[in-house]
């Protein structure tokens, strides 16, 4: 009997010690910060910290996103190179693959969480995000979204940053150039006004039409079922416009391009997100031609960051890198910047430099992180010409 | 006089999913949920054959007709035959075809992936003619010539051949049938593969006219379908085209009086109306059952 309580209290404490074990692992990072391990000296381009800053990153390797997943990961392994030869400031890198599984990516963040990661980078996609970033913001740890462009992601809480441009912020600007391009003045739009992911686009082209005076002569609507268009083509072929505005996702896109050159319809046709793939070009042919849709990178940029980047990941990875990869290398160009304003690689400091990002030259162009954490930047305005997506000028 | 044009090749599309349709829904009176399935499976398959071999469309179609009368027969045999047996025989089958359906899409989509995908731009010719300052393509043309023709040749076939006085005979009484000497098992069969067969060809046409194909462009129109068969009268041939064309008339209309987000309410509504006026459908015969 007395045995028994015994080592039942023996098993209590070894559990308790158990647990303390996993209680000084989780804040040793900070602990050593507070002996001048993450909190350096100088600030800006002089910043001088001694121990590795370290960096968490959680992309889909595997699963259905794992071609986004992959180049991000390249981009920014090729990223912290870079920026641990300037000097100074050095990252340790760790990228875990989420599987373009929540639930697993909610473990390599608790995994990141308790390592000490100073900043996590990803996950892949929004829908992931949404799950594993409250508990991000739970344990008051900063994410840089490099790929999430969904709406409500960065409302998750004040720990979450992004740089990938939304929507919102896209369409504006490919409004304003292609109203400036063709000397817009009337224009007729059309969405599919049961999805919404397209019927958000919409929004912002209204928005965006209202703020330049383009009259629109009429608003149609379809299903995101529909591949028969003619009927609404005809229509909108009545008002002659000078540009089609269309909020749809590629699988509307594809019919309703081709089948608005097939009736003769030869005005540009200007498209939100959905457009901005490959799968138009190859789906659409000829008559994807002329078609406008504005983007956050565009390998043709003339930036000369980007020129560089295109160059160095090529050589290195033996392929063209993509949207994903710059965002990803532009994340990481922009964690250093904040890293670097107060000189500390501590959760707080970091998070309090995202919050100042103003005008950073990146791959991207020059980044701002606004009031409500989404970056700003010059989106790319695109033509496609010739079978590819060429910039509008 | 474009939007009238536009609306008769609308529904002329709706009419060719329907004319098969019905064959199995209206005559043998069992409702075959795959349908859907096969019409996407004509297309994907056709753009394969056309896209990977280089084939002209003109043996594409073929190739996918034969294709849709073996999934046919199939469909049959596995959805259908097993359950005959049962005194729940009409729903059972309409449920196991929602399954195989299902199937048929999950092989198509581990076959080609779930992207939009389309017939080459020359595959077919792009002339478009103008008739009474309306213009539209040879091939809305042809479908429509389709259209008209097969529902000509089936509502012979189905009045007067051995094999449409056949069918009639099973769905009235299909024990009498056997009893009377009739191949009950062949000539569903050879029911449901002509049925298929139009199907997937059908699939090829529409795919052609909207210039994309997915695994959905089945169940998007199937709704219409049902609809127009309801409105054109249970099992009437002429039924479903004529039912088709005002669906697709009332479509057109609706988007360019009412406005396009009414477009499916109008349409629809429209359906009730007739079904109130005329609850057998235009072309419906009312059936009366003598004890």
């Amino acid at each position: 009997m007395s045995a028994k309580h015994l080592s039942a209290v023996a098993g209590g404490s070894l559990l308790l010690l158990a647990l303390a074990a996993c209680s000084t692992t989780a804040p040793a990072p900070s602990g050593e910060a507070e002996a001048g391990g993450l909190v350096g000296s100088g600030s800006g381009a002089e910043c001088s910290i001694e121990s590795e800053i370290p960096i968490g990153a959680a992309f889909s390797l595997t699963g259905a996103a794992a071609q986004y997943g992959s180049s991000q990961k390249n981009a920014l392994e090729m990223a912290v190179d870079d920026l641990n030869e300037v000097g100074g400031v050095t990252y340790s890198l760790t990228v875990e693959d989420d599987a373009t599984d929540p639930q697993q990516a909610i473990q390599v963040f608790d995994g990141f969480i308790s390592d000490g990661a100073s900043i996590i980078v990803g996950p892949t996609l929004s829908n992931t995000a949404k799950q594993t970033n409250p508990v991000a913001q739970e344990a008051s740890v900063p994410v840089l979204g490099v790929s999430n462009t969904a709406a409500g992601i960065t409302e998750i809480g004040d720990y979450i940053f992004r740089d990938s441009l939304t929507e919102d912020a896209v369409i504006p600007q490919t409004v304003a150039a292609a109203v400036e391009k063709f000397d817009l003045e009337k224009v007729v739009v059309m969405y599919s006004n049961d999805d919404a992911f397209t019927e958000s686009g919409y929004q912002a082209f209204a928005a965006a039409l209202e703020e330049e005076g383009v009259e629109v002569t009429e608003t149609l609507t379809f299903s995101k079922t529909d591949t028969d268009f003619r009927a609404l083509l005809d229509k909108a072929k009545q008002s002659s416009p000078d540009a089609l505005v269309v909020s749809a996702l590629v699988e509307a896109a594809v019919p309703l391009v081709t089948q608005a050159r097939e009736i003769g319809i030869d005005a540009p046709i200007i498209g939100g997100n959905g457009f901005n793939s490959p799968a138009l070009i190859k789906g659409a042919g000829e008559a994807a031609e002329g078609v406008i849709v504005g983007a956050a990178w565009n390998s043709a940029s003339e930036n000369e960051q980007n020129v560089a980047f295109i160059e160095a990941y090529t050589e290195r990875f033996d392929v063209a890198p993509d949207q994903f990869a710059a965002q990803a290398y532009a994340g990481m160009q922009i964690i250093d910047e904040a890293v670097r304003a107060n000189c500390s690689g501590e959760r707080e400091d970091i998070k309090a430099g995202l919050g100042e990002i103003t005008d950073v030259p990146t791959v991207l162009g020059e980044v701002s992180i606004n009031e409500n954490r989404d970056a700003e930047h010059e989106a790319l305005v695109q033509v496609v010409e010739g079978d590819k997506f060429a910039i509008l000028d | 006089m474009q939007l009238f044009v536009d609306g008769i090749f609308l529904g002329s599309i709706y009419a060719l999913f329907a004319i098969g349709f019905t064959l199995v829904f209206g005559i043998l009176d069992r409702l075959n949920l795959a349908h859907a399935a096969v019409f996407s499976a004509g297309a994907l398959v056709g753009i394969e054959v056309v896209t990977r071999f280089g084939l002209s469309i003109w043996v594409a179609i073929p190739i996918v007709f034969a294709l849709g009368a073996l999934l046919g027969v199939l469909i049959e045999r596995i959805a259908f035959r097993p359950l005959a047996g049962r005194h729940d025989a009409h729903f059972a089958g309409l449920i196991s075809s929602i399954a195989l359906g299902a199937i048929i899409l999950s092989v198509l989509q581990a076959l080609y992936g779930a992207d939009t995908r389309r017939f080459p731009a020359e595959a077919f010719p792009s002339t478009r003619l103008e008739f009474l300052g309306a213009t539209f393509s040879l091939l809305q043309l042809m479908i429509l010539v389709i259209s008209v023709t097969l529902m000509v040749v089936l509502t012979w076939v189905v009045a007067k051949s051995k094999l449409g006085r056949g069918m009639r005979t099973i769905a009235e009484n299909p024990h009498a049938a056997a009893v009377l000497g009739l191949n009950v098992g062949r000539i569903s069969s050879m029911t449901f593969a002509i049925s298929s067969a139009l199907g997937a060809v059908a699939g090829v046409l529409f795919t052609l006219n909207v210039n994309a194909a997915n695994l959905g462009i089945g169940h998007a129109v199937e709704l219409k379908a049902l609809a127009v068969i309801i409105l054109g009268g249970l099992g009437s041939l002429p039924g479903a085209l004529i039912g088709g064309l005002i669906l697709g008339l009332a479509e057109v209309y609706a988007v360019n009086t009412v406005g396009s987000s009414w477009r499916d309410m109008v349409a629809f509504g429209l359906l009730f109306l007739v079904l109130i006026i005329r609850p057998q459908g235009i072309f419906g015969a009312r059936k009366v059952r003598e004890v």
